[in-house]
């Protein structure tokens, strides 16, 4: 049986547990201690699409773990930094996946050690309703793709791990083109839903009247675009359309940038329009509605302290 | 002289109170909320703060009650011209309409319904505090002029100089596009970044990156009013930097941003909106006004 560390239990890392524990031996590393307690006693409960409870192990303290074959870092791309750090020396023969938004991830987690690195991008979605359940929102896929040290039969390894465990996943020869996608996917829809309070809706695909918000949508994502073909990146799908047939999905997702404004938490800001502000700027590629929306994100974080 | 005062909030009251005061001058207040035009018409119409007023308007929520007038007053928010002109047009078929509205178009909206219309852009502010008792924040002055050929700069004249008379320092000049553009541009820079952020005037500018994207929309506003060959009155950059010191209005949250907290609709379209229409009959590009108006259609989306 593989052996799996899932670092980070939010939607997606319980997701990925749960899931993952029914085919792997699967240890949950939690960032508090009674988090891992409530685990390793209650199991972590699955519903929505799916509806079982898996056994799971956790632990709060990382000299705790054991060695593993693959450990997916599922924390928030905001929490990557001190969570790589304190897997410095650890997790010896295992391979480390990043699953953030935006750009930067693997940079972080190869500063802090030796692993081969995977990096992946994901769809899925979910919510968390406390510290053992969560809700199997959106069954879209996780796309897996070598980083360093690895390649693409790993990447698909991986991926095929994943998919055997009840969840949609791919591997790629090379990450960046669908990377690239779902970054200027959610720059874009991320942005605009957390300025406007609107969850991901027809409003997001709407061009009919000169103010309606598709034109900016669009416009966005055209940005998004250029800079992606300045950094050589030959995108995987068009965020347009990512955009337009989520819209018509009839689900009204709220991403996570909205509601990390909404309860006034620190956003994914900086890894996601950060990363491509500066990129373009790097490339030379003017973006300046991407770089009002970056601006007007960031004051909107400042005035928590109002 | 009859005067009608269509729509007293803040503004329109601040007008209806003052100019009853004078004796050559009969003043009716058009009202839809019932209860401010009962108050009026018993308590009369009291101004307290900047000035201590206590005026005694005809008021209604009938516009079938309104005399024929010759000058009108349309002071509601923008986005209820056409219906609040559409009622009371009759009254003014012999008369002069003018606007001291917030925003663009609103001229254009009047002149649908009556054949001479007057310009206006108007400084004093103040909030409706009950039912016939409105604070008055702020004194300003008024600029008056006459929307098209039709309205002869006389009658604009004659009502700059009621206004004048009645506390209300008001100039009639030719061109009354550079104030209103000033205002306009001023306003659609700064309200829907503090609308969209959540931060007062003085927290917008203090921040570097912001204050640079408020010059962007400024930058956008002032070449669509130089398309249209207008000259600004006053630099809005200057304004902004005025309003943001500690002893103006660092502290102030833009109207846009209460009407937001209060999930009321904003005059975004008679701001940026206005700048973008502008700006497309003229060929002037203005991405950034286009973008913070969707914006701020979006947030008025997520709760209607």
């Amino acid at each position: 049986v593989t052996r799996v560390v899932v670092a980070g239990a939010g939607s997606i890392g319980s997701l990925l547990a749960a899931h993952l524990a029914r085919v792997a031996d699967v240890t949950v590393l939690t960032r508090r201690e009674e988090h891992a307690r409530s685990l390793e006693e209650e199991g972590l409960h699955v519903s929505g699409r799916a509806e079982f409870t898996a056994r799971v192990r956790a632990t709060a303290d990382p000299a705790a773990l054991p060695d593993a074959e693959l450990a997916i870092l599922a924390c928030k791309g905001t929490d990557l930094e001190p969570l790589a750090a304190r897997l410095e020396g650890r997790l010896p023969g295992a391979t480390v996946m990043t699953v953030q938004n935006g750009l930067g991830a693997e940079e972080i987690v190869a500063a802090h050690g030796g692993w081969p690195i995977l990096s992946a991008v994901t769809f899925m979605s979910g919510t968390r309703h406390g510290d053992t359940r969560v809700e199997y929102v959106l069954d879209t896929a996780t796309w897996v793709g070598p980083y360093r040290g690895t390649g693409e039969a790993d990447a698909r390894r991986v991926a095929a791990l994943i998919k055997s465990s009840g969840l949609q996943a791919e591997g790629f020869p090379d990450l960046r083109p669908a990377q690239w996608s779902k970054l200027i996917f959610n720059a874009t829809v991320n942005g605009v839903a957390a300025l406007t309070a609107l969850p991901h809706d027809f409003h997001f695909a709407q061009t009919e009247e000169l103010s309606h918000l598709g034109h900016l949508v669009r416009d966005l994502v055209d940005e998004g675009k250029a800079v992606a073909s300045a950094a050589g990146v030959d995108l995987h799908d068009d965020p347009w359309e990512m955009n337009v047939l989520a819209t018509q999905r009839g689900h009204r997702h709220y991403p996570s940038m909205l509601e990390d404004v909404e309860a006034r938490r620190p956003t994914e800001l900086e890894q996601i329009n950060g990363a491509l502000v500066r990129e373009a700027r790097r490339l030379g590629v003017p973006v300046p509605l991407q770089t009002a929306l970056y601006r007007l994100v960031k004051a909107r974080e400042a005035s928590y302290s109002e | 002289v009859n005067v009608c005062v269509v729509g007293t909030g803040a503004v329109g009251s601040l007008f209806a109170a003052s100019l009853s005061l004078l004796g050559d001058v009969e003043v009716w207040a058009y009202d839809l909320a019932q209860e401010h035009v009962d108050a009026i018409n018993r308590d009369g119409l009291r101004l307290s703060g900047a000035g201590e007023v206590l005026g005694r308007p005809r008021a209604t929520s009938d516009a079938d009650d309104l005399p024929p007038c010759e000058f009108g007053i349309v002071a509601t928010k923008a986005m209820h011209t056409e219906a609040a002109i559409a009622a009371t047009a009759h009254a003014f078929a012999g008369g002069c309409v003018a606007t001291v509205q917030n925003g663009l178009g609103n001229e254009e909206t009047i002149a649908g319904h009556v054949e001479r219309v007057i310009r206006g852009t108007t400084f004093p502010a103040g909030r409706l505090l009950e039912p016939g008792h409105v604070q008055w924040d702020v004194k300003g002055d008024t600029t008056l002029g006459p929307y098209d050929e039709r309205t002869p700069l006389t009658e604009v004249e004659r009502l700059a100089d009621a206004c004048t008379r009645a506390g209300l320092p008001a100039h009639a000049v030719e061109d009354a596009r550079g104030p209103q553009w000033r205002k306009v541009i001023f306003n659609a820079s700064t309200n829907p970044i503090g609308a969209l952020t959540g931060l007062t005037h003085g927290r917008v500018c203090e921040r570097p990156d912001l204050r640079t994207l408020v010059s962007g929309l400024v930058d956008e506003g002032k070449s669509v009013a130089a398309a249209q060959g207008i000259e600004l009155d006053a630099d809005p950059e200057e304004l902004i930097d005025h309003a943001a010191r500690r002893d103006v209005a660092y502290d102030h949250k833009a109207s846009m941003l209460q009407d937001v907290e209060a999930r009321r609709q904003t005059e975004v379209d008679y701001l940026n909106g206005g700048i973008v229409r502008f700006g497309q009959e003229h060929g002037v590009p203005t991405p950034l006004n286009a973008a913070i108006w969707a914006l701020v259609k979006g947030l008025e989306a997520a709760w209607t």
